[in-house]
């Protein structure tokens, strides 16, 4: 499964084929799933944009936007500065790697990638997000790579306060009115199956723990699962199994398809001018 | 301008003799540059045409979003997509602090956003034009806010204390959103592609227009105006900011390297000023009753968002409720 | 609709200084007040903490009370510390 980026390299461009050959340390290959999932999850807040259901909303959803932003041009720099001293590829830089990269070369979970819906839906997304997120940064700030620790640290303030806020809204609307109870649960009961590849170890997961990077998976998984039950508890919400089937795939560029919608949107300037050096 | 147009309600300017007690006291602390607070006397026309105004510049904030919002997801790199997320973040911070100055005069929020979302009440002409390529959030940067920076810095003195606090900080907050804006502009004519330069002057080409129509109209055209100053509501008069705007962007337009779609423009050596042709006012006035290219769309986007988002507000009430019940 | 109530918020923008008027927001609740204060009054970090008050809970003087209010302070001149001369000599005190 590691190797996806070589089985569909033959349909692609040299140009492209040579980013996606290039993604193959395990580091790398790591980072760029922490940069995908800001970036992508950040990009669905600004589709958000002028759609909050209230106004003290919109500047709510859009500073975890930036956030999010900021940490994808974090994590991604620091891939672009990998592949310039690891791999010689020098050309490579955050933009790059952002808007030139096909969707089977993105690295994020397919929870992220999923369309905004209703408010309960975007909730629901981001909750599950952040209670596995702020867990996983937090044992980043232990990684023994220096620059990791340090944009982990940084995150980590940004991803608690988004915790608390999804936490928040996912009890308002469990425990709010019928009809936002009915939705919160819907929208848990479509996000479930996407949450089983949060918890999900692989061969990168695997070096990463060995290389000192990556945080004890099984500590995480107890964290995730405490913050979720906490939660869903106080929301008066009905927790799917931990057991059903889950869909899986993103963390190796087997997407859902609305990721390709997503970045066709997204990279369409870069793609459509791609003589233009500066914007 | 983001309050055009601003009904008073009065047609003729009253003397200080012919004032009640109570109104010539408050004409004479406007006189004397002291602020009207909340609970301070005001006469009715005062109230009702500061709520006017205010809420028309609240809603164009909060309308001004939907035409960037358009491009911010498709932003061509991380830089401009933070830039642009900040600046729209602030549009709608900057709609806030309005609403909140206008709920000191006794205005309910929401009751004033419905008047948005029937028609009944309007926002500034610019934010009905189509965001068609990139270089616009450049020129709405350079251009439009631009304009309202002209239009609003006066407003930092104008006599209800509340607007006048909440400009100082629009102000404040505003002064990287032209800035951004131009520097777009700027990198796409000085190193950009013959595409992106191309893009550049077609965005100047519709927006420079639209942009000038933003002060309103002439004051020969402008009942209103005499009463707004009379009060400090509004502190130059529409031509007199159009012409200031004018002789500070025309240097700016040059140092692109653009043109304005306009052959009568040019400098006077005498005045001082630039010179400008005909405004299209017939243009003007139909986008601001509605007859604009995405007026519709515009306000629609509005609507859907509050009525849409109208299960969520009542669920956050109802759980607000629930907890009380269990506290107490 | 069910309206939000307004909410009154206060900020203190450094260590040390009092907390002071910015302006209000609509929220469901105290913490969402805190949030969203925190979301419009501080996105260039102009704050160190933040107060909300419930608006229907304040309660504000009256322009007509002012005399009554304030104008007996106006000629306690001795509350002032420049009423009290002193000699040079005293230095700063």
């Amino acid at each position: 499964m590691q190797n996806i980026s070589h089985q569909s390299a033959a349909h692609r461009s040299s140009a492209q084929k040579n980013t996606a050959q290039k993604t193959q340390t395990p580091l790398i290959d790591y980072l760029l799933r922490l940069g995908d999932n800001a970036l992508i999850l950040g990009q669905r807040h600004a589709q958000l944009c002028g759609k909050a259901p209230a106004l003290e909303e919109e500047l709510a959803l859009m500073n975890v936007g930036l956030d999010l932003f900021g940490q994808a041009r974090n994590w991604l720099g620091y891939v672009s500065e990998l592949m310039a001293s690891e791999l010689m590829a020098d050309k490579i830089d955050a933009d790059h790697l952002a808007f030139r990269r096909d969707a089977q070369d993105f690295r994020n979970l397919l929870l992220v990638e999923q369309p905004n819906g209703d408010f309960a839906d975007i909730m629901g997304r981001q909750f599950l997000f952040d209670a596995w997120h702020v867990h996983l940064l937090e044992g980043l700030t232990h990684a023994n790579d220096p620059r990791i620790a340090e944009v982990a640290a940084k995150s980590l303030k940004e991803a608690t306060y988004h915790l608390r806020r999804s936490s928040e809204w996912v009890i308002r609307l469990g425990d709010g009115t019928e009809e936002s109870h009915a939705r919160m649960q819907r929208a848990l009961d479509n996000l479930w199956q996407f949450t089983g590849e949060l918890l999900q170890i692989d061969e990168i997961d695997q070096a990463m723990l060995e290389a000192g990077i990556a945080p004890d998976p099984d500590t995480l998984a107890t964290r995730w699962k405490v913050t979720v039950e906490e939660v869903l508890e106080e929301a008066t919400l009905s927790r799917p199994a931990y057991d059903a089937w889950m869909y899986t795939g993103g963390k190796v560029g087997h997407h859902t398809e609305h990721l390709g919608f997503l970045l066709a949107e997204m990279q369409y300037l870069p793609r459509a001018y791609p003589d233009a050096t500066v914007w | 301008m983001y309050a055009q147009l601003v009904e008073t309600g009065t047609s003729k300017l009253r003397t200080l003799d012919e004032m009640s007690p109570e109104e010539r006291q408050f004409q004479e602390r406007i006189n004397d540059e002291i602020k009207i607070e909340p609970k301070n006397w005001m006469p009715d026309a005062y109230r009702k045409t500061l709520i006017r105004q205010i809420s028309q510049h609240a809603h164009s904030e909060i309308v001004g979003m939907l035409p960037e919002g358009n491009w911010l997801t498709r932003a061509p790199t991380l830089k401009r997509k933070l830039q642009l997320m900040a600046k729209i973040q602030d549009e709608a911070g900057h709609g806030l602090y309005l609403y909140s100055a206008m709920e000191t005069l006794g205005a309910d929020r929401d009751e004033e956003i419905d008047k948005l979302h029937d028609g009944r009440a309007k926002y500034s002409s610019i934010f009905n034009y189509p965001t068609l390529n990139w270089a616009d959030m450049g020129t709405i940067g350079w251009l439009v806010d631009g304009a309202a920076i002209v239009n609003q810095v006066p407003l930092q003195r104008t006599s209800y204390g509340p607007y006048a606090r909440a400009m100082i900080r629009v102000c404040k907050e505003e002064s990287f959103h032209q800035r951004q804006g131009y520097q777009i502009l700027l990198t796409m004519m000085q190193e950009g592609t013959d595409d992106q330069k191309a893009m550049v002057q077609d965005s100047i080409n519709r927006f420079w227009w639209p942009a000038l129509m933003m002060f309103g109209p002439s004051d020969e055209n402008s009942p209103n105006s005499a009463q707004s100053m009379a009060w400090k509501i509004k502190r130059h008069s529409n031509d007199e900011l159009r012409q200031r705007f004018l002789d500070q962007t025309v240097p700016q337009l040059e140092l692109l390297g653009c043109t304005a779609p306009d052959q009568d423009l040019k400098y006077n050596q005498e005045t001082g000023h630039y010179e400008f042709g005909a405004i299209d006012w017939q243009e003007f006035f139909d986008v601001v009753k509605g007859n604009g290219p995405c007026n519709r769309e515009r306000v629609e986007a509005r609507r859907n968002a509050i009525d849409n988002g109208a299960w969520v507000r009542e669920a956050a009430v109802a759980h607000a409720a629930k907890r009380q019940r269990r506290a107490a | 609709m069910a309206d939000w109530p307004l909410f009154e918020v206060f900020i203190r923008s450094k260590h040390g200084l009092n907390h002071k008027h910015v302006g209000s927001v609509h929220a469901a609740d105290r913490r969402m007040a805190i949030e969203n204060a925190r979301e419009l009054y501080t996105r260039r970090n102009e704050g160190v903490s933040i107060w909300v008050v419930p608006a229907s809970e304040i309660t504000a003087s009256s322009p007509d009370e002012k005399e009554p209010l304030f104008d007996p302070s106006n000629d306690k001149v001795y509350r002032h510390a420049s009423f009290y001369k002193l000699p040079k000599e005293v230095g700063h005190m």
